[in-house]
């Protein structure tokens, strides 16, 4: 059976905490609360997130260190040229530009991990989604199927949701 | 401070998007005059480039002039931006919110033109990528990674990079704002541009984490980028006045000084132009002119230790360089001017409440410390390589051609069009910052007053 998306849209945040308890109490803990704003994590009873964002400047901050020593390292021996009788290779300029390159992958990594771990981008139609969430609305999402989209909407509309909305996902 | 005003979020979209959804004269007017300046600007750049370097001032041996004190200047503003943002997020002060982004932006410009100078500087622009990038364009020789000069364009360019997705990855949730808002052309930008946002719980996660860690990422990248500038001097061994430990932290310190001085001065504009009286409010103000205190003198301190350990060596050049920076003309009135705009002047005036709280006030008194730093940074590069080195056969003065002089301006031109046009298209206020500030605001009442409190998730 095809499932559907249901989005309540409400204009108080305590009309989407009532719809989110209702969703609950009828055993679905599977729902995406859309807000305008960040509220703390669990205003809504939604299920915590886990992640791995910060695995990712550390991949990042290795990677541009290994670059940055090859490029340091590399270009002078491959130009072998003693100056002064001192070593070939020069720490000192080295570690300058190899924290910066460490740094560059570590901020770039940290960019790739934001990105992957929000589930970015979205390609197509944005389903189910409401404008006016940008203006202070909650939307409760939630895929159901086919046959408890009577019930989810009920619930929606005793929480005085302002709107509901239905696509097919 | 009770200088709050109610708004719902609808009034918030409404005055923050103004600028990005109605077209207004003043837009076209800004970006004529400034896109002409910088086509002047252009123009005097084809002129040095078809006739050399001899058009610059610049000779034996003082062989940086406008354009490097320039490029210092603008590496200076752009420090303060991301600092001043990261610090605050780090600090997780409330009143950081409207001055968040214009800080990022103004970063972004300002170091994106700083990164413009040297290659203006170098005559032969096009030659300067066989000096920085790291490939043997000829010859098998590969740029040498010992000098300042590969140095620095690998620290611009983390920090440019890093700034720009900085400023990015935290604009997506206001892009999606204009997204809902507009039609036609713009509105396939802007749905591009904001990734699908939708504004679930797991993105506002990882936009609240990515402010954070980001910000923690970038402060060490900023304190090394006005550090290696400083070194592009300070490893001069030769010349007197730059070849002293204390500059990096001195150029840091100074950077930040400008910086948050510039950061001042255009959210001033940015609350006179746009009307953000409700949002860029006198508390604003008030708080920024009172970290001003505490860096101008910090700075201060480090300008007086760097002139002080100058005259304690008692060495003959060092002293000759002193006296040229403070007592010979024109440096003497330079040096007067410097003193007054970049410190005398406005740390009185900033411990007056009237004066942190007026706008008026905090923007004149901002825009005499970058008159004042730009001069510090002509004191400290050009008297230096004018006294008579003891391996020179030439010394001289230094006088700026009109070239650089339009260079310089020009600039200032491009900079002020970058930023216009970012506030054309995107919110230079960050709307769900400013949302989430009213949401987690509550007046409590202490004794017979009722005042704000803001409470956070730990």
């Amino acid at each position: 059976m095809a499932n559907k998306s249901i989005l309540g849209v409400f204009q108080e945040v305590d009309e989407a905490v009532t719809a989110a308890d209702s969703l609950k109490d009828n055993g679905i803990e599977d729902f995406e609360v859309l807000t305008s704003t960040p509220y703390p994590e669990g205003a809504f009873g939604e299920k915590p997130s886990h992640h791995r964002l910060y695995v990712f400047p550390f991949i990042g901050a290795c990677l541009g260190f290994s670059a940055a020593i090859l490029i340091t390292a590399g270009t002078q021996m491959a130009y072998p040229l003693v100056t002064g009788g001192k070593p070939l290779l020069a720490l000192p300029s080295m570690f300058i530009i190899c924290y910066e390159g460490t740094m560059l992958g570590a901020i770039l990594f940290t960019i790739i991990g934001v990105v992957f771990e929000s589930r970015l981008p979205r390609t197509g139609k944005l389903a189910p989604y409401d404008t006016r969430i940008t203006e202070g609305y909650v939307g409760i999402g939630v895929d159901v199927p086919e046959d408890d989209v009577e019930k989810i909407s009920n619930i929606f509309k005793e929480a005085n949701a302002a709107d509901v909305h239905l696509e097919a996902t | 401070m009770q200088q709050r005003v109610e708004l719902t979020e609808r009034e918030i979209n409404r005055d923050l998007l103004r600028p990005n959804l109605t077209l207004q004269l003043r837009f076209f007017v800004v970006v004529a005059v400034c896109g002409a300046i910088v086509a002047m600007a252009g123009g005097a750049l084809a002129y040095a480039i078809i006739k050399g370097v001899g058009v610059y001032g610049v000779n034996r041996p003082v062989m940086w002039g406008f354009i490097i004190v320039n490029f210092v200047f603008w590496v200076g503003i752009s420090h303060a931006g991301v600092m001043l943002s990261a610090i605050l997020r780090l600090a997780q002060a409330e009143w950081r919110r409207p001055a968040t982004r214009a800080a990022e932006v103004l970063t972004m410009f300002a170091l994106g033109t700083a990164a413009l100078h040297p290659v203006l500087h170098t005559g032969r622009q096009w030659r300067t990528l066989y000096w920085v990038f790291p490939y043997d364009f000829g010859r098998g020789i590969w740029p040498d990674i010992r000098s300042p000069f590969v140095w620095d364009p690998s620290a611009i360019f983390t920090y440019l990079s890093g700034t720009i997705m900085f400023v990015f990855i935290l604009l997506v949730p206001d892009i999606a704002v204009l997204r809902d808002r507009t039609t036609g052309i713009m509105n396939k930008v802007y749905t591009f541009a904001a990734l699908g946002w939708r504004g679930n719980a797991r993105q506002w996660q990882f936009q609240i984490i990515a402010g954070i860690l980001l910000s923690a990422l970038i402060l060490p990248v900023f304190v090394s980028v006005h550090s290696i500038v400083s070194w592009d001097f300070a490893v001069a061994i030769a010349v007197e006045g730059w070849h002293a430990t204390i500059f990096a932290p001195y150029f840091v310190i100074g950077a930040v000084h400008s910086g948050v001085a510039s950061v001042i001065t255009f959210l001033a504009v940015l609350r006179w132009v746009f009307r953000w009286e409700s949002y860029i409010r006198p508390e604003h103000f008030d708080a920024l002119a009172r970290l001003m205190v505490v860096v101008a003198t910090a700075w201060f301190y480090f300008l007086v230790v760097d002139f002080a350990m100058g005259f304690y060596t008692g060495e003959p050049a060092e002293i000759a360089l002193r006296y040229a920076q403070m007592g010979e003309w024109p440096g003497n009135m330079l040096f007067i001017i410097f003193m007054a705009t970049g410190y005398v002047l406005p740390i009185p005036l900033w411990l007056l409440k009237n004066v942190r709280q007026s706008p008026m006030m905090m923007f004149w008194s901002s825009l005499f410390v970058n008159i004042g730093m730009w001069l510090e940074r002509y004191i400290l590069i050009i008297p230096s390589l004018a006294k008579k080195q003891s391996l020179t056969f030439a010394w001289g003065h230094y006088a700026p051609s009109p070239i650089e002089v339009m260079l310089v301006i020009g600039s200032f031109a491009l900079v002020t069009l970058g930023l216009v046009t970012f506030c054309k298209f995107f919110p230079i206020i960050p709307i769900y910052d400013v949302k989430e500030g009213r949401a987690f605001e509550q007046h409590i009442r202490i004794g017979k007053v009722n005042v704000p409190a803001v409470f956070r998730e730990e």
